[in-house]
């Protein structure tokens, strides 16, 4: 093993065992694996529109509802069999509402003060702090509705006589909205942090104070995708169970008082399953129905979002 | 699209060039090893997607000599040492056109399995890119998944002492190869590549990351090297080139380039004195005299 | 102001510079909620659990932390039950270990080989763009929307009852499996993305096969980022209650799971089960559930989000 030993080329040298036929096999046995777990996903969609899809027609084929009827119609009551989903509609549209009003000027303000405002130490801790409340179950956020914020309420309303339903609109909207601050903030802050170093040192060049550039020039600049987490955090809303099941009850109807239940499109699903219906029955089928209108919806507002990160991306490339 | 006919120099004082220009297939009667050039390339086009990056090159590099790509940037110097391993297949898009022969086998072919190819032409990279592994693991990796039946640590320190880092290192094979200075690294990944015992090494600019002094033992190791392997380097300098190599090729940009499409050719092919000293080509002496480039 | 041309303008510095701290101190309160709300959700539920005859003095600490730990510790033993005295959570924490276990043997390999396939593998183009929107997509799925599909696909196959797992732990497993493969599959393909290309054409150079790459040099880099994406999906997986009420973990087990193929019920349905009951009781046990649950997942959420602030930056050039 001396330094200098002279190298035999590689063609003559006995020590090397070369290509082995069990080394093209493997090559070939993790490709085809690796394609199939690729696969899983998109299977996965394909299962999730199939069942949906399959199932409400078997719903609307049992229940003898008319597509425009089951659209258009304000009364939901199985028992009688009635299945109007604008009752969940409006349900599902007073949490999402409500919930954003909270979520989204905070979750921005927050992104702002991230992104602009922050020293890099309150940042390190600041950050991982809001992912992990990003990662408390739902559930949790349902049982604080009934153990914190509808009490709060009932405290503060009904001396004024105003009465709070124990499973109420507003104290789902309040922990809702709660939930999703972390999705806006870390979002937002993702966009606004990517804005170009140098656009703000053009505000500043030109006399400009802090709270100028942030929100004249900052905000202006990561709209679009600021608009896409917003969008983001509307889908997430509306898909909601839990903390909904906990705080708003289910009681499919059409009210403005924010301190009665109601139902929503995610909750009514869990009724349905916790209820004695029996399996193929129509109201059983319905939960498909309602499904397919919660999946739409959602993924509506899903492409809608990658749609406007999309333009926000082509602006700075 | 019809391009113009550029005529393509590829005569060398040293190494007979086949007779008559040899058809791009089928491939000209195989040489016996050990005797014609280890690498050749005829009427080699590279495309990337639809943009033309080198155009009909023609060079035979000869065995156990080192021989120098020199030229403006963007000019198909490296895309011309990538055709020789076969690097260029993993760019989305890449293609080639043309014959290219490593002992007489066609390597272009389908047939060629670029694994195998890769392990007998070995590649230094511009920027070092050691594994962020332990320096022993740098060297035995190639090796190993290569099946060498051998002692592994006999390797290493052969590998190791060949790349002239041995006495550096020998005291801590088990630290990251990242902990080492860049000319370390750039040594350490020659030892990695003279661990799997190929015939070519083909270097991609390999001291434009590393300061004089390193660059000097570089160039000293390259001397070293080359009773023993044929080496190709690519190099943006000129006195790098003069140095070290025995061939130079200076390709240059034809002159259908476009801003965004440049298209390389080789102007001229011969030994790096007579290149040098007497290029033919006024392109040559433009671009070695400073004109150009 | 001596120039003529500057009385023009009026820069009104003091309105200016006194708009910039109450704004930055308005995101800074907005960014605080966070933590007010993470503090006050532990703090009531602690409050809540520790609110039960024979109470120490809130600054007792010790007392309290003792009484704290014995409560857990008896509700980690006891099963549900009618009476709140005898009620605790072991069918369903170990309901919930098997969960993480089947989900993990699932999900782990398909996510990260879906990853590398669409990283390593799949030539840009047509294939590769459908498989990545289709997975950004699944990632905004509302989770019950699994759950629907879990129901009909795992639980019923679509009444083909040879096929049908019924609801068991696979049914369970499976569901949240596939819920939780797009958090595994995107933080998988970030982590490949940070792996330098330099390396893999170090690799291949010097004659290594394509998984030969993958397998020593790629996957040991992106490690790190590809345990972190794991934790917290399986962290997300253990959290979920919806999907778990869709398949069929019911509440009222008695009996812990003799093995896959068995009924089982999970930590977050027992929970959701024990906070719908009316009495403050239930609720007590419900709050010391919340308790177990949060902890389990703030831990794992903490270890993943360390190891990528540890890990984050090791691997350069």
């Amino acid at each position: 093993m001396s330094a200098l030993t002279r190298h035999i080329p590689a063609s003559h040298s006995g020590l090397w065992a070369g290509p082995s036929r069990f080394r093209s096999l493997t090559e070939a046995g993790v490709g085809a694996f690796l394609l199939l777990c690729a696969t899983i996903t998109v299977l996965t969609t394909a299962g999730i529109i199939l069942v949906l899809g399959l199932e409400t027609l078997e719903f609307f084929e049992k229940s003898k509802v008319g597509l425009l009827h089951f659209l258009t119609g304000t009364v939901l009551n199985p028992e009688g069999g009635k299945y109007g989903i604008l009752p969940l509609i409006w349900g599902t549209f007073q949490v999402a509402a409500g919930s954003s009003v909270i979520a989204l000027p905070i979750g921005l303000l927050s992104a702002i003060y991230l992104s602009e405002y922050a020293p890099s130490r309150v940042r390190a801790v600041l950050k991982p702090a809001l992912e992990l409340l990003a990662g408390i179950p739902t559930i949790v956020y349902g049982y604080l509705a009934l153990l914190l914020v509808t009490p709060v309420l009932k405290a503060i309303f009904e001396p004024m006589g105003i009465p709070v339903s124990t499973f109420n609109v507003a104290s789902a909207c309040i922990v809702v909205g709660v939930m999703i601050i972390p999705l806006v903030s870390s979002l937002s802050e993702d966009v606004l942090s990517a804005v170009p170093r140098g656009l703000r040192e053009a505000g500043y060049a030109l006399g400009a104070t802090k709270f100028e550039v942030s929100t004249r020039i900052v905000l202006p600049a990561g709209l679009s995708g600021v608009m896409a987490s917003f969008i983001l955090a509307v889908s997430r809303a509306i898909g909601e169970t839990m903390a909904v099941v906990l705080a708003a009850g289910m009681r499919p109807q059409i009210t403005l008082n924010p301190f009665d239940s109601c139902e929503t499109m995610t909750t009514y699903i869990v009724s349905v399953t916790g209820g004695e219906a029996s399996y193929g029955s129509p109201e059983y089928l319905s939960l498909f129905a309602v499904g397919m209108a919660l999946f739409l919806s959602t993924l509506a507002l899903n492409l809608l979002s990658e749609i406007v990160l999309r333009r926000y991306r082509e602006v700075y490339r | 699209m019809s391009l113009p006919e550029i005529p393509v120099v590829s005569a060398s004082s040293k190494v007979p060039a086949p007779s008559g220009v040899p058809a791009p297939s089928p491939a000209p009667a195989p040489v016996p090893p050990e005797a014609g050039p280890v690498l050749a390339a005829y009427h080699l086009s590279v495309w990337y997607g639809t943009s033309l990056a080198l155009k009909d090159v023609t060079i035979e590099i000869p065995r156990n000599q080192i021989t120098a790509l020199i030229g403006p940037s963007g000019c198909g110097k490296s895309t011309l040492l990538r055709c020789f391993n076969r690097m260029n297949d993993l760019i989305p898009g890449a293609r080639t056109e043309g014959v290219i022969l490593c002992d007489g086998k066609e390597i272009t072919s389908p047939d060629t399995d670029p694994v195998a190819l890769r392990r007998r032409i070995g590649m230094v990279f511009q920027k070092p890119n050691p594994f962020p592994k332990s320096i022993h693991e740098n060297v035995a990796w190639g090796a190993r998944i290569n099946g060498y039946r051998g002692n592994m640590d006999d390797l290493v320190e052969r590998s190791l002492r060949r790349a002239a880092l041995w006495d550096e290192v020998k005291d801590k094979l088990h630290r990251s190869g990242m902990d080492l200075s860049g000319g370390q690294q750039q040594r350490l990944c020659i030892a990695r590549t003279l661990a799997v015992e190929p015939e070519v090494i083909l270097m991609d600019e390999p001291c434009s990351a590393l300061d004089p002094i390193s660059t000097a033992r570089v160039e000293d190791l390259m001397d070293d090297l080359k009773s023993e392997y044929t080496i190709v380097i690519v190099t943006h300098n000129m006195q790098q080139a003069r140095r070290v190599s025995d061939m130079t090729a200076c390709l240059m940009l034809d002159e259908d380039s476009r801003d965004k499409n440049r298209i390389g050719v080789i102007a001229e092919f011969s030994s790096t004195d007579l290149l040098f000293t007497n290029p033919k080509d006024p392109r040559t002496e433009a671009y070695i005299t400073g004109r150009i480039g | 102001m001596s120039r003529p041309a500057s009385s023009l303008y009026e820069p009104h510095r003091r309105i200016r510079v006194l708009a910039g701290p109450v704004f930055g101190a308005a995101c800074f309160l907005a960014t605080l909620t966070g933590v007010v709300v993470l503090s006050v959700l532990l703090g009531s539920i602690i409050a809540t659990v520790l609110h039960r005859p024979g109470v120490h003095p809130w600054y007792d600490v010790a007392s309290n932390t003792r009484d704290l730990y014995e409560f857990l510790k008896a509700l980690v033993t006891r099963v549900r039950s009618r009476d709140p005295a005898l009620a605790g959570f072991r069918i369903g924490i170990v309901g919930s270990l098997w969960l993480l276990v089947l989900v993990a043997v699932f999900a782990i390999p398909v996510g990260i080989g879906a990853a590398v396939f669409l990283e390593e593998y799949a030539p840009p183009g047509r294939l590769r763009r459908v498989i990545q929107t289709n997975i950004a997509n699944l990632a905004g799925v509302p989770s019950i929307v699994y759950g629907i599909l879990g129901l009909a696909l795992f639980v019923r196959a679509f009444g083909l009852n040879r096929l049908a797992l019924g609801p068991t732990l696979w049914a369970g497993g499976l569901t949240l499996g596939l819920l939780i493969l797009p958090v595994i599959v995107i933080a998988t393909q970030e982590a490949l993305r940070t792996v330098p290309s330099s390396l893999r054409q170090a690799a291949l150079a010097l004659g290594a096969t394509h998984w030969q790459v993958i397998r020593d040099h790629v996957l040991p880099v992106a490690l790190p980022g590809i345990l972190t994406g794991t934790i917290l999906g399986l962290s997300r997986a253990i959290g979920e209650t919806a999907p778990l009420l869709m398949v069929g973990a019911a509440g009222s087990i008695l009996r812990l799971p003799r093995g896959p193929g068995d009924r089982y019920t999970a930590l977050p349905v027992e929970i959701y089960n024990y906070a719908k009951e009316p009495s403050a009781e239930f609720s007590t046990i419900a709050a010391g559930g919340i308790l177990i649950l949060v902890v389990l997942l703030l831990s794992m959420n903490a270890v993943a989000i360390f190891i990528r602030n540890r890990y984050s930056r090791s691997v350069r050039g």
